[in-house]
């Protein structure tokens, strides 16, 4: 297998917490050594990474891809192709694809599309009951078997609250983690903007915190019922991080996230009915946008994730709450999460690490760190390149993003995964 | 009119979407909501509105201001008084007016909103009257015509129903003069579900009011509706204390079904506006409603069709009202960019 030497790179390893020159020498995927050259290392490639920052791959908690079942959208080569050069060395799509992700044939079926594609891993979660709809389990072991790193049922309700806990208490019997999206179906349905004065003022209808916070308090009663291991995915509130917070130091073992864009935008982003900002769960106060800042910062937020949901052009052509929800995002993720670092949030360190090392730890994947005999996933960027975001020159096939004409610094040069080169510029 | 340079935009980040009602010249180009209009355009279209009621009252209630406009009434939601008002108000400043009712199974059958537009839009016409079931849609139909074409929102989801406000204004006007300051507006009623309450709000507002209140039961309160700048009352008596004016809202049979309130006689007995509640209010204190009115519901039949109420000139005003709003938005200079026009 190929032998490559990124050389002369400024090393950052959030992990051990240190920064330096250095050059990283790569054979048979893994990272073989790192400052000292191993005997007879012969690189057949070199990257000159002089006056660029190599971390460790990014790992992305959740990234839809579109397929299969919609196509039209963005597809897992349209999109993994994007999430390569945006330094994604790995990411994971939630289980509501059409078909649902409820058959291990699903689990296949994306799997080797991804290996075709050849650019990011892909990772899956499955359905936790069957086709989403919360009435009967999925086959979560078989689910497990085929690949799946984890199980979930994305925003789909399940209304009765005995079938959630017997889900959980199965998936906790196959030691599988359960991937929540804290939503309380009754609370948000028909609901498109956070229930406060922007909501009032244009006429749209509102969804309460309480949506989140209710949900979040009921499956953590199930969750200490049954020990299954949790992950809360896509927090939104401040009340939300506080009952996370409260867990945690109640000693329960589990996880949080957010998308990098509800660190970025509030509800006085929508303006005048500005689509590109109807996501869910939606963007809220400028108080909870602080407190999920304040949360990361304090490490009740374990990871920051992209929540990729790419849109055809037509989807966001309409009156606001007719179009769909969701952010192209897997571009903005590592300048978002880097501008944490400039808004003094989080130290450089920690802010690789929430998209690299915890979102691992949290799937439970050998990844996102820089070591020796670790998988050979980097990201090498240049920190002061400026840009600025046009949705033209996305490479994921949906332009639906929030940050258009945003400027940004540092930029994604290489991206390697496994030792192979997968970006480059 | 001096010339104003244009904003100089990030090609990028677009247009500003705030600014879309107006022109370069700060101009009424769209009329889609009052917020942000500011008092000026608001005072114009209420002077301009006098005018016309003036025309309104002659035996010839004709004038040929917009003789060669094609003006389109665009409803995806149903309406009698709103679009024959705006029908009767095209034809009395001479434009030809051309009814369009798109049922919600036109979009159904799976022609989205844009398609519908455009093909109306080939029609070659200079204006859109627009009502819809979605808050925002007439912003969004305004950012998608041909820069000649001009847009009226005629109500919007809970959004934003701008010339049902201004003709409130005129009335409020009409009947107790110039200066709002020193007036106390009650509205009462369902103002969650209420595009009317939101641009009377706006409206009231604008023309600094001095005391603007809403009147209703807590599930049908917007959130942080004191944001938009009035007092909240959940009692009616209370609330209507020395009033001026008070605006009664439509109560829709369906809220019964969303648990949102548990009977219309319940409802009645305590929101209901009595000839007895009334007498809190200040005594030349004016009653007005946009219709159509609930009897027995929201109002006692003695008090819409008392002295006190003014729930007939409304209409009466709308047609002026709307106008005004017409002519100054099709009566403009059209600007360079807004070539192409038939």
């Amino acid at each position: 297998m190929e032998r490559l030497l990124v050389s002369n790179g400024l090393i950052l390893d959030p992990v051990t917490q240190s920064v330096r020159t250095s050059s990283i020498y790569i054979a048979d995927g893994k990272i073989s050594a790192i400052d000292y050259q191993p005997d007879g290392f012969q690189a057949d490639q070199t990257i000159d990474a002089s006056g660029l920052i190599v971390s460790a791959g990014l790992v992305d908690l959740c990234a839809r891809l579109r397929e299969p079942g919609h196509e039209f959208k963005a597809d897992i080569g349209s999109e993994t192709r994007a999430a390569a050069a945006s330094g994604i060395t790995t990411l994971c799509c939630p289980p509501d694809t059409d078909p649902v992700i409820d058959e291990p044939a699903v689990v296949e079926l994306i799997h080797r599309k991804a290996a075709k594609a050849a650019s990011t891993l892909v990772l899956t979660l499955g359905a936790l009951t069957d086709g989403l709809k919360g009435q009967l389990l999925s086959q979560m072991s078989a689910l497990q078997a085929a690949g799946c790193v984890g199980i979930s049922n994305g925003r789909n309700p399940v209304p009765n609250t005995l079938i959630l806990r017997r889900a959980y208490a199965y998936a906790a019997n196959c030691g599988l983690t359960v991937f929540i999206e804290p939503d309380d179906h009754w609370l948000s349905a028909g609901g498109c903007a956070h229930d406060g004065p922007v909501a009032t003022r244009l006429g749209l209808q509102g969804i309460a915190v309480s949506a989140e916070t209710v949900a979040i308090s009921r499956a953590l009663e199930l969750i200490l019922e049954t020990g299954v291991k949790a992950h809360f995915g896509r927090l939104s509130s401040a009340h939300g991080v506080e009952l996370i917070r409260r867990a945690k130091e109640r000693g329960m073992d589990i996880t949080a996230d957010v998308a990098a864009h509800q660190l970025f935008l509030n509800e006085m982003d929508i303006g005048s009915f500005n689509s590109m900002c109807h996501v869910l769960p939606p963007l809220r106060s400028q108080r909870d946008m602080e407190a999920l800042r304040q949360g990361l910062k304090e490490g009740v937020i374990d990871a920051v994730c992209s929540d990729h949901q790419p849109h055809d052009p037509d989807a966001k052509q309409a009156p606001f709450a007719s179009t769909e929800p969701g952010i192209s995002a897997l571009e903005t993720l590592l300048p978002l999460t880097l501008r944490l670092v400039d808004h003094q949030v989080v130290p450089t360190f920690s802010a690789l690490s929430l998209i690299s090392s915890r979102p691992a730890e949290i799937l439970g994947i050998n990844a996102g760190v820089l070591a020796v005999n670790r998988p050979a996933d980097l990201c090498v960027y240049a920190p002061e390149q400026e840009w600025q975001l046009d949705p033209a020159a996305m490479l994921s096939r949906g332009k639906n993003t929030p940050f258009a004409g945003w400027h940004f610094s540092g930029k994604v040069r290489h991206t390697i995964i496994g030792g192979q080169v997968v970006y480059c510029t | 009119m001096a010339n104003k340079p244009s904003r100089q935009t990030d090609p990028l980040i677009g247009q500003d979407s705030w600014n879309i009602q107006l022109d370069s010249n700060g101009r009424l180009k769209h009329f889609l909501t009052i917020e942000g209009l500011g008092s000026q355009i608001v005072t114009e279209i209420l002077d301009t509105a006098e005018s016309f009621a003036n025309v309104n009252e002659q035996r010839m209630k004709k004038v040929p201001l917009l003789r060669g406009k094609t003006i389109v009434n665009l409803f995806f939601e149903a309406s009698t008084r709103t679009r024959t008002t705006f029908e009767l108000a095209a034809k009395r400043l001479s434009a030809d007016i051309l009814n369009i009712n798109i049922s919600t199974s036109a979009t159904s059958k799976g022609e989205s909103l844009l398609d519908t537009l455009q093909n109306l839009q080939a029609m070659l016409c200079d204006m859109f009257i627009v009502r819809h079931c979605d808050s925002g849609a007439a912003h969004f139909i305004a950012g998608n015509v041909a820069p000649h074409v001009s847009v009226i929102n005629a109500g919007d989801g809970r959004h934003a129903h701008p010339t049902q406000a201004m003709l409130d204004m005129f009335t409020i006007r009409r009947n107790k003069g110039h200066d709002f300051g020193r007036l106390r507006v009650a509205i009462v009623g369902d103002i969650l579900h209420s595009r009317v309450a939101r641009s009377q709000i706006h409206a009231l507002n604008t023309l600094n009011t001095g005391d603007v209140r809403v009147i209703a039961p807590k599930t049908l309160l917007p959130t942080d509706i004191e944001d938009m700048g009035v007092t909240v009352f959940n009692d009616l008596q209370t609330g209507i204390r020395d009033a001026d004016v008070v605006i009664m809202l439509r109560l829709q049979k369906e809220r019964m079904q969303g648990a949102l309130l548990p009977s219309e006689h319940e409802y009645y007995s305590l929101y209901g506006l009595t000839e007895e509640r009334l007498s809190a209010a200040k005594a030349d204190a004016i009653v007005m409603h946009p219709g159509p009115i609930n009897r027995g519901v929201e109002i006692e039949s003695r008090v819409a069709d008392g002295d006190r109420s003014v729930i007939l000139d409304q209409v009466t005003y709308g047609i002026s009202v709307r106008m005004a709003v017409m002519s100054m938005v099709l009566g403009r200079q059209p600007e360079p960019n807004e070539s192409g026009a038939n």
